[in-house]
């Protein structure tokens, strides 16, 4: 961008968007890791093709987790200091598969986000937006024998990020999934249903597949809500290790 | 064959996953100094050569006799049992570290590798890639990965052996961009 130019406006943000969407109407399931909308991957995505490979045996195992490593407490993000955390207390709860349907067990789940006025407890997260002094939002979890993961938390509030000119975040829990192998390995973000600034946001729009953009959307669950205390999402994750197509062109 | 579900789709690590991700211990596989402990290190470099202070990098690896390992306790390490298993934060300077094992081959005569997951802000999903030990040069000549690279692309996934273990930088974007490997169908 030359020196003097005005920043980015969300209308040519979404713009942007909007081109690439249409000539991607095909695309996999997967984001463009070369998806310009998104300011901090122009110098950060591959150039090359994925090469394709055989996994080797090393590869078609991954690390092992167990009672050492999770303490059962760490699954409550709502209950790691004194008091209470403002804001809507909810649980997010859901089963992990591979892409054959069978359940992902004992395997690690780790969780983090923003508080309900959308601050991380992050010493370079200069939002001023209060910190919560009974809020880290941090958790991890082990799957049970049938792939079930189980938090319990507080919505998180949306905040700006500077992509460009009052870009916001949509609300979103960061999700760190390990599946049967490691190819299978996965980081990735839940958003709520219905929430307005999803179309703005190029993170979410680098998934130009809309069948794919709503695998990350939970789904409202009261049956799922702790009575008269929390309300519940439902979110199911599998892990394939995907592929998907790099670059845009 | 085709996954009859596809899977769920990634999004960048993003900024803050210092919060959560990174762990005492975590680079540690093995308490640096102890027998047969060695570094494996170097840098994540983004596509002007810059480095990367907010990515986040997974080891994976066999133990030294090969085989794969299947012990708990990565993230609650009691020094003497070996997972197989790493993660190290980059640094202000794009740097990362692990002590750990050198692994053996999967099968005689196959290239000994490290497995590793790349994690960064501005990365919109994980890359993976593999490690090789730069020592067996018929065994790195037969692999069948390395051998139908060109040799320039091939030499982005061979470390460069050091008194105490080995460097490796992991390229981003660029000339040198490091190969970056997805599972055949």
């Amino acid at each position: 961008m030359p020196e003097n130019a005005p920043p980015d406006t969300q209308e040519s943000i979404s713009a942007e968007i909007a081109s690439i969407a249409a000539a991607h109407e095909k695309a996999g399931p997967g984001p463009l890791l070369d998806y310009p909308p998104y300011r901090s991957s122009i110098l950060r995505h591959p150039t090359f093709a994925p090469v394709q490979v055989d996994p080797e045996e090393v590869e078609l195992a991954g690390p092992v987790f167990g009672a050492r490593d999770v303490d059962p407490t760490d699954a409550d993000l709502t209950a790691q200091h004194p008091g209470e955390p403002v804001g809507e207390r909810m649980v997010v709860t859901g089963r992990i598969t591979d892409g054959a349907g069978r359940p992902v067990a004992g395997q690690l789940v780790e969780v983090w986000q923003a508080n309900a006025a959308g601050r991380y407890a992050h010493g370079r997260d200069r939002h001023p937006a209060p910190l919560d002094p009974n809020f880290t939002g941090t958790g991890r979890s082990l799957t049970d024998a049938d792939g079930w993961y189980r938090f319990v938390t507080i919505k998180p509030g949306p905040y700006p990020w500077r992509n460009h000119l009052n870009a916001w975040r949509p609300a979103h829990i960061h999700f760190s999934l390990f599946g049967r192998d490691f190819t299978e390995r996965v980081v990735t973000q839940m958003y709520f249903p219905g929430d307005p600034l999803l179309p703005l946001d190029p993170i979410f729009q680098s998934i130009p597949d809309t069948a794919g953009q709503q695998r990350l959307l939970a789904t409202y669950d009261h049956g799922v809500t702790r009575p008269e205390w929390s309300t519940g999402y439902r979110w199911d994750i599998v892990l394939t290790g995907p592929r998907r197509t790099w670059t845009q062109s | 064959m085709t996954d009859p579900t596809p899977g769920t789709p990634g999004q960048t690590v993003g900024p803050f996953f210092g919060l959560s991700l990174p762990y005492a211990g975590g680079p540690e596989l093995v308490p640096p100094g102890s027998a047969g402990a060695i570094r494996l290190h170097g840098q994540v470099l983004d596509g002007v050569g810059e480095p990367v202070p907010d990515a986040l990098l997974e080891l994976w690896q066999a133990g030294p006799d090969g085989a794969v390992v299947r012990e708990p306790g990565s993230l609650n390490r009691d020094g003497w049992t070996f997972t197989g298993w790493g993660r190290a934060a980059t640094d202000n300077a794009g740097h990362w570290s692990f002590s750990t094992l050198r692994p053996g081959p999967g099968r005689p005569g196959a290239a000994p590798f490290f497995a590793l997951t790349v994690f960064a802000r501005g990365l919109l999903d994980r890359l993976r890639t593999r490690i090789y030990l730069p020592e067996s040069e018929s065994s790195l000549a037969a692999d069948p990965l390395l051998s139908a690279l060109p040799a320039e692309r091939r030499a982005t996934l061979v470390a460069t052996a050091e008194p105490d273990g080995y460097v490796f930088d992991v390229v981003l974007q660029g000339d040198r961009e490091t190969v970056f490997l997805e599972s055949r169908p």
